[in-house]
């Protein structure tokens, strides 16, 4: 059974349809790329596969590990195992980062069925993992978000990847306000994730970050539909042609 | 749906009676005759054997009030009170108590219920605290009131080698009247508005502090209302007073059982701080905000009065106000004494039909005097929720310091936050700061919250619990976390 599979999706905002039909199969242990211009769905469909409120489904399906996705409130959907990385991670200014992270992976924990962790696991757990980030302490005191530099938000948000330990990764735009060397970090960060039981949608405008982040599967988007698939040697070629010849295929 | 239109629909389909306070007790009381009269005040002041003073004293505050009508300028609709119709005096039936063990034990289960420890043996014999994190065991003076009186008071006998009197004040009038007479009503004087004089006229209970000279209270001194009788007022007078270079920190909790019609409280405090001394009052109030249809709920009319009397004395208050139906609540500072120091931090939380009009007053005589205000209002459902606040500078106030800052909330789009601030400033020295903001909630927020596998409710709670941050840390240990609780219990219902 795949992990993923999103079947003929048509979605609409506000009257206006932006996925007009769009079908992906994402298996474990697999990077997608989905790439496309500005406009072509790509965040719209990283959206309504975590659940934002706002997007309407008019029509197919999303089944995650067989199971309906589109039923399930968002939170349900992030304690089986979704997650998306987002492209602006909001700021919660007098919640401690780490308070965060706690509330956050016992209430998954609990969806689940499983015990909370204990304050002494949960510290020793969150210390390790920022540490393989580069993630000083002080910034998981301050709070979440606040003050903190575009490449810190990216990897507070990759360091709850790897906490939250998701089967989808859903990364959008990962390297949006990010110089070279956030961009190594952060790419080192989510290559480390990588895993047989774990899948990947790295959402992305340029071929640059998968020059880090190499896929198995890309994909090019254009005006709401999945208009070619093919692998990693497809992102080389729309960075030397452009979208432009998609744009009549849409 | 979006996230800020489910929690419209939530809010109009809300029970607020998951109020978890609303149980009624059922007991024997002692009541006065309905209706307020000359005979209701004597009789009031006879229950309590008071002495011919203070008769005279409640009488004539009852003459002004004839004399006098509602304010009408706050941001709260009400019907009209028929103050006929009430019972001023309730009184759980019983004779003097001795101990404890004398106290009716259908009053202990209600304090049992409300988690409120009265039981001294409990807390000597170290019941150890389950969460681990707090700080060591503190333990905590409580005088507990029931409709209008005293129940119990536990810790009387250390708090006496320390030389702290800790008493009801029905107690205070009679054992100690010259400290009585000297404090009572300097704070706020018999005539100073309409429900302050009503208090004055029929108060039946209320807690009594004295901290001698020098000395710095050995424990936290508590404080519980519970208003229980049908119909009835409940009126307190509490009095506190530092003497030179005494520190005392006082907390306040209220209760109420779920009625539907509306129940008055109007209470008096009244704090005094003599030379390099400190007064830190904290409230948590929650009495019964009323259903999902706004009926029933406590109207709480509240005068709560500072007076930094003494030179580099200091008082400090802190509230969080989830519960009544309306709150009209100002604790102020009149910063007499040279250096003195007032500040106000609050929480103020509304939703289904509450109102809220609450602030401060910041009253700078002295000179070099501050203040500080720090209020986070929080609106929910149709809600509203007003700040209203003054800071004066008197001519000789030279050198005054304010800081304001007033921070709203918005939880949907059908409560108002509104903000009030006066200032005046009538030496050119003194100096005012003032900063506002109103935010909503937003939706990316909560949808940030929910995609980490937070609940919606819990992503309100935590996003309005990092709100109210700086104001959380001012309350004492036991207490903030109680409120924490508190705030996500009172916005529960408040999103889809």
């Amino acid at each position: 059974m795949a992990l993923l599979e999103v079947k003929d999706l048509q979605v609409r905002v506000d009257d206006r349809e932006i996925l007009h039909g769009l079908s992906l199969t994402v298996n474990k242990g697999e990077v997608h790329a989905i790439m496309g211009p500005n406009g072509s769905g790509k965040s719209t469909l990283s959206h309504v596969i975590a659940g934002k409120p706002g997007y309407e489904v008019t029509g197919g399906e999303i089944l995650f590990n067989g199971e309906d996705l589109l039923e399930m409130s968002p939170d349900e959907r992030s304690a089986k195992g979704v997650f998306l990385a987002f492209q602006y991670p909001v700021e919660i200014p007098g919640v401690a980062t780490m308070t965060f992270l706690r509330t956050a992976l016992n209430a998954q924990r609990k969806a689940r069925g499983e015990s909370e962790f204990s304050t002494p696991d949960f510290l020793k757990k969150v210390r390790a993992v920022a540490a393989s980030l580069n993630i000083p302490q002080d910034m998981l005191r301050r709070g979440v978000n606040v003050g903190f530099s575009g490449g810190e938000k990216k990897r507070n948000e990759i360091l709850q990847m790897a906490l939250f330990e998701p089967s989808l990764c859903i990364l959008d735009e990962m390297d949006s306000g990010l110089d070279i060397d956030a961009l190594r970090i952060a790419a080192d960060g989510v290559n480390a994730l990588r895993s047989p039981d774990r899948a990947m949608v790295v959402i992305t405008h340029y071929q640059r970050l998968l020059n880090y982040i190499v896929p198995d599967f890309v994909h090019v988007m254009s005006r709401g539909r999945v208009v070619k698939s093919g692998d990693k040697e497809l992102a080389l070629e729309l960075e030397a042609s452009g979208y432009t010849q998609f744009e009549d295929a849409a | 749906m979006a996230a800020v239109q489910e929690t419209v629909d939530r809010v109009r389909r809300i029970d607020v009676d998951q109020y978890r306070y609303g149980f009624e007790t059922v007991i024997e009381s002692d009541k006065a005759p309905k209706g307020l009269s000359e005979d209701t005040v004597r009789f009031i002041s006879a229950k309590k054997n008071e002495p011919a003073w203070m008769l005279e004293w409640r009488l004539e505050a009852y003459r002004r009030w004839l004399t006098m009508a509602e304010p009408k300028w706050a941001r709260v609709n009400y019907p009209k009170i028929d103050y006929q119709d009430l019972y001023y005096y309730s009184a759980p039936k019983r004779k003097e108590l001795a101990s404890l063990d004398e106290v009716d034990p259908e009053i202990l289960k209600t304090y049992e219920k409300l988690g409120i420890p009265l039981r001294e043996v409990e807390i000597l014999e170290g019941v150890v605290r389950k969460d681990g994190e707090g700080a060591p065991e503190r333990r905590i003076a409580v005088d507990a009131v029931f409709d209008s009186v005293s129940v119990a008071t536990t810790f009387q006998k250390e708090l006496k080698q320390a030389g702290v009197i800790f008493m009801p004040i029905s107690e205070a009038i009679r054992e100690h009247p010259d400290l009585v007479k000297k404090y009572l009503g300097t704070v706020v004087p018999t005539s100073d508005n309409f429900f302050a004089t009503l208090n004055s006229a029929v108060f039946s209970d209320g807690s009594f502090v004295y901290v001698p000279p020098g000395v710095r209270c050995p424990m936290e001194l508590s404080t519980y209302f519970r208003i229980n009788e049908r119909n009835t007022g409940q009126f307190e007078r509490t009095l506190i007073i530092a003497d030179k270079g005494a520190y005392v920190s006082y907390l306040e909790g209220c209760t109420a059982p779920q009625r539907d019609e509306n129940q008055l409280h109007a209470a008096v405090v009244e704090l005094v701080t003599l030379d390099d001394a400190e007064i830190k009052y904290s409230t948590v109030q929650n009495w019964y905000p009323g259903n999902s249809e706004g009926k029933g709920g406590i109207y709480n009319f509240v005068t709560k009065r500072g007076d930094c009397r003494g030179n580099n004395s200091k008082i400090s208050w802190t509230q969080v106000e989830t519960g009544s139906a309306i709150t009209w609540k100002y604790p102020s500072c009149i910063l007499r004494g040279d250096n003195s120091r007032g500040e106000f931090y609050s929480i103020a939380i509304s939703n289904g039909h509450q109102q809220v009009d609450s602030g401060t007053k910041m009253i700078h005589l002295g000179k070099n005097t501050t203040s500080r205000i720090i209020s986070k209002g929080i609106a929910a459902g149709v809600s509203q929720n007003t700040y209203r606040g003054l800071v004066t500078a008197h001519r000789k106030a030279t050198g005054a310091r304010n800081f304001t800052a007033c921070d709203s909330l918005l939880i949907g789009d059908k409560c108002g936050a509104h903000t009030v601030p006066y200032i005046e400033a009538k030496n050119s020295s003194a100096l005012f700061e003032h900063e506002a903001t109103t935010s909503k909630i937003s939706e990316d927020v909560l949808f940030y919250c929910v995609q980490r596998g937070l609940s919606q409710e819990e992503a309100v709670g935590l996003v309005v619990n990092g709100f109210v941050k700086d104001v959380l840390q001012q309350l004492p240990m036991e207490f903030a976390v109680e409120a924490q609780k508190l705030i996500s219990i009172s916005l529960e219902g408040s999103v889809g």
